[in-house]
């Protein structure tokens, strides 16, 4: 995997150090995941030149924004920043709030004057070669309210919207000022729950067409599971383990396994939807899984969270169970998770991998072990609904 | 008493544009930084809060005129020794008036907190940009005050007028010296109409000020 962006930052906070050593990928979400208090929000002001850390190195797609020597102040650093409360300009309306950064965005001296023209050709919404993705053109305000859903705000005042909405607008200007990389610093956690899942589909939507990499700072494992490709575990200023998330997930030595709400994800492909029982049925490696409701078009591709506690498993394949999915699995780890449980690490298909948790008494009463031919039943299916950034045709410009 | 409006209009006008240039960036200044110098600078502009105008206008009289090398120096510039005339007035209502356009701009930018400079500045403006473009439109309300707040003040002015100005008509001789000079030649019917046009002119300022303040504040709250 490439990767373009390097972080090294050593900074003393008010309790413990900030010191971290990280690289990660120059696309995708990359989720900065810890406990209240664990350095991740200070990190991520490091990243935008927002705090001053004394030892730092930094380096966004081969430019140096700090290092020995170098310090670019905050404003000249190509960041978008979406901060935890929306923070618009209340003396501006949403299209003046949008377009602060965009106008500051394109001087001279940054020699972009040229492609802010051509974004303003129509051929642009259509333009899908690869090579203009790779040129970073920047995203034009309609596109951006298309995206986020705010083209009938632009010209209300902030104060006449809701919170969801402001954090819309707040993220859409973050996305107009032409950044080269998006941190968003728990954009969730100050909004209640209905807005919560009126945002989601819009992270989700963003996760798909940009291009440009995202650092999302959470400490909510749902958001996790919707939107991480690469994870940073952080605990007082230190990284304790990161990697992709699929397999950070499924690794039995790394915290997120010890989780009490462990599970794994699985790539999946709408197969067929089955009107007479209300039941989509998708094709994953090594099987099919069903899940309640019209969930998409034959082809589309999802991602399926499993929880670790809603798999159990047997030596045969119940044909007398109420639980409809039912996969063939390999056992190739087991771990203990905590004093009466254990965690189980299944090859699933060809190339898949679940996980599985279950009581220590149930596992020495089957004397499983490694290498076991068995079979997982599925109790609970948990669609995380976000497309594949595979799966959609046109990732816009930025 | 024509000559003595206008004269304490002009004053009153030009002390507040002058403290607005200077204040501003004061203000900002003493809202954004810590430590005992500006404890100390803070402490200065609040002086004339407390000290009585005669003891401002005997320093300034000191100082201005033509014994002392500040004196010297700026009758040099203006071509003469500024106590006793219009420039020595409006240098003393400027430092007169100070806190009175320094400490409502100063409350303002410190409501207005770090995060809105952090959005700016993660939006590319650098921070005399921020200053322009965020700092200076959410400071309306504080402007506004600072600069009533200035105007009144200055019009009622008298001690150090006294102290520095003298009576001087179409030069120095302003509202409040006037109502004086009337009352001491017994001309109560001018001293009426002048102390009462400044009773009610203050009064629908103040009235006018606070109005537009509940105004701003329920628009906020929306």
């Amino acid at each position: 995997m490439n990767k373009a962006i390097q972080i090294r930052f050593q900074t003393p906070l008010e309790h413990f150090t900030l010191d971290v050593d990280i690289s990660i990928p120059a696309t995708g979400v990359t989720i900065l995941f810890g406990p209240s208090g664990c350095g991740k929000t200070t990190l991520l002001r490091c990243i935008a030149g927002l705090h001053p850390a004394k030892h730092a190195h930094l380096r966004i797609n081969n430019n140096s924004w700090q290092a020995e020597g170098v310090y670019l102040p905050a404003h000249q650093r190509r960041v978008g920043y979406v901060f935890q409360e929306p923070s618009l300009f209340p003396h501006l309306n949403v299209t003046r709030n949008l377009l602060f950064g965009q106008r500051r965005s394109y001087l001279p001296s940054q020699n972009q004057s040229h492609q802010r023209i051509d974004n303003k050709s129509p051929a642009h919404n259509d333009n899908k070669s690869p090579q203009r993705n790779a040129n970073k053109s920047p995203l034009s305000l309609d596109e951006v309210s298309q995206l986020l859903g705010i083209s009938h705000l632009l010209q209300r005042m902030p104060e006449h919207l809701s919170g969801g909405e402001k954090q819309r607008v707040a993220i859409g200007r973050a996305l107009l000022s032409n950044p080269e990389i998006l941190l968003m610093d728990e954009p969730l956690s100050a909004l209640d729950y209905a807005t919560k899942a009126e945002i989601i589909p819009y992270l989700e939507q963003l996760h798909a067409r940009l291009s440009i990499p995202i650092i999302y700072v959470t400490h909510a494992i749902s958001e996790v599971e919707s939107l991480a490709d690469h994870i940073v575990l952080l605990e007082k200023g230190k990284v304790t383990a990161q990697g992709p998330i699929k397999e950070m997930l499924l690794d039995l030595s790394a915290p997120l396994a010890h989780f009490t709400n462990a599970g794994s994800l699985l790539d999946a492909v709408v197969d067929h939807y089955d009107e007479e029982y209300d039941l989509t049925a998708f094709a994953v490696d090594g099987g099919t899984l069903t899940v309640p409701g019209n969930i998409g078009l034959p082809g589309a591709q999802k991602r399926i969270h499993l929880s670790a506690s809603h798999i159990s498993l047997s030596r045969t394949a119940a044909s007398d169970s109420t639980i409809v999915n039912i996969l063939p699995v390999t056992i190739l780890e087991i771990s203990p998770a905590d004093k009466a449980q254990c965690n189980i690490r299944l090859q699933l298909g060809d190339h898949s991998q679940i996980l599985a948790r279950i009581t220590r008494r149930s596992k020495d009463q089957l004397a499983l072990q490694c290498g076991e031919q068995l079979f997982a039943q599925i109790k609970g299916v948990s669609l995380v609904k976000r497309l594949n950034s595979h799966a959609h045709p046109a990732p816009l410009g930025l | 008493m024509l000559d003595a409006i206008l004269l304490t209009l002009k004053l009153a006008t030009l002390t507040t544009i002058i403290l607005l240039l200077l204040g501003t960036p004061l203000a900002w200044w003493l809202a954004r930084s810590r430590g005992l110098f500006k404890d100390i600078i803070a402490t200065l502009v609040s002086m004339p809060l407390v000290l009585p105008p005669t003891v401002l206008g005997f320093y300034l009289l000191i100082t201005l005129g033509p014994d002392s090398p500040l004196g010297q120096l700026l009758s040099s510039l203006f071509g003469g020794p500024l106590t006793f005339t219009f420039g020595g007035l409006v240098i003393g209502s400027v430092i007169f008036s100070l806190p009175f356009m320094v400490q409502p701009l100063r409350n303002t930018f410190e409501s207005i907190g770090t995060r809105p400079l952090e959005v700016a500045a993660t939006l590319r403006a650098s921070p005399l940009d921020t200053f322009f473009s965020v700092v200076l439109p959410l400071s309306r309300h504080g402007l506004l005050t600072g600069s009533i707040m200035t105007f009144v003040h200055t019009l009622g002015e008298f001690g150090v007028v006294l102290m520095i100005g003298g009576n001087i008509p179409g030069e120095t001789k302003v509202l409040s010296i006037a109502i004086y000079d009337y009352v001491e030649s017994l001309e109560w019917a001018q001293a009426h109409l002048i102390a009462g046009g400044m009773l009610c002119f203050s009064f629908i300022v103040i009235l006018a000020m606070t109005l537009l303040e509940r105004n701003s504040r329920k628009g906020r709250e929306l």
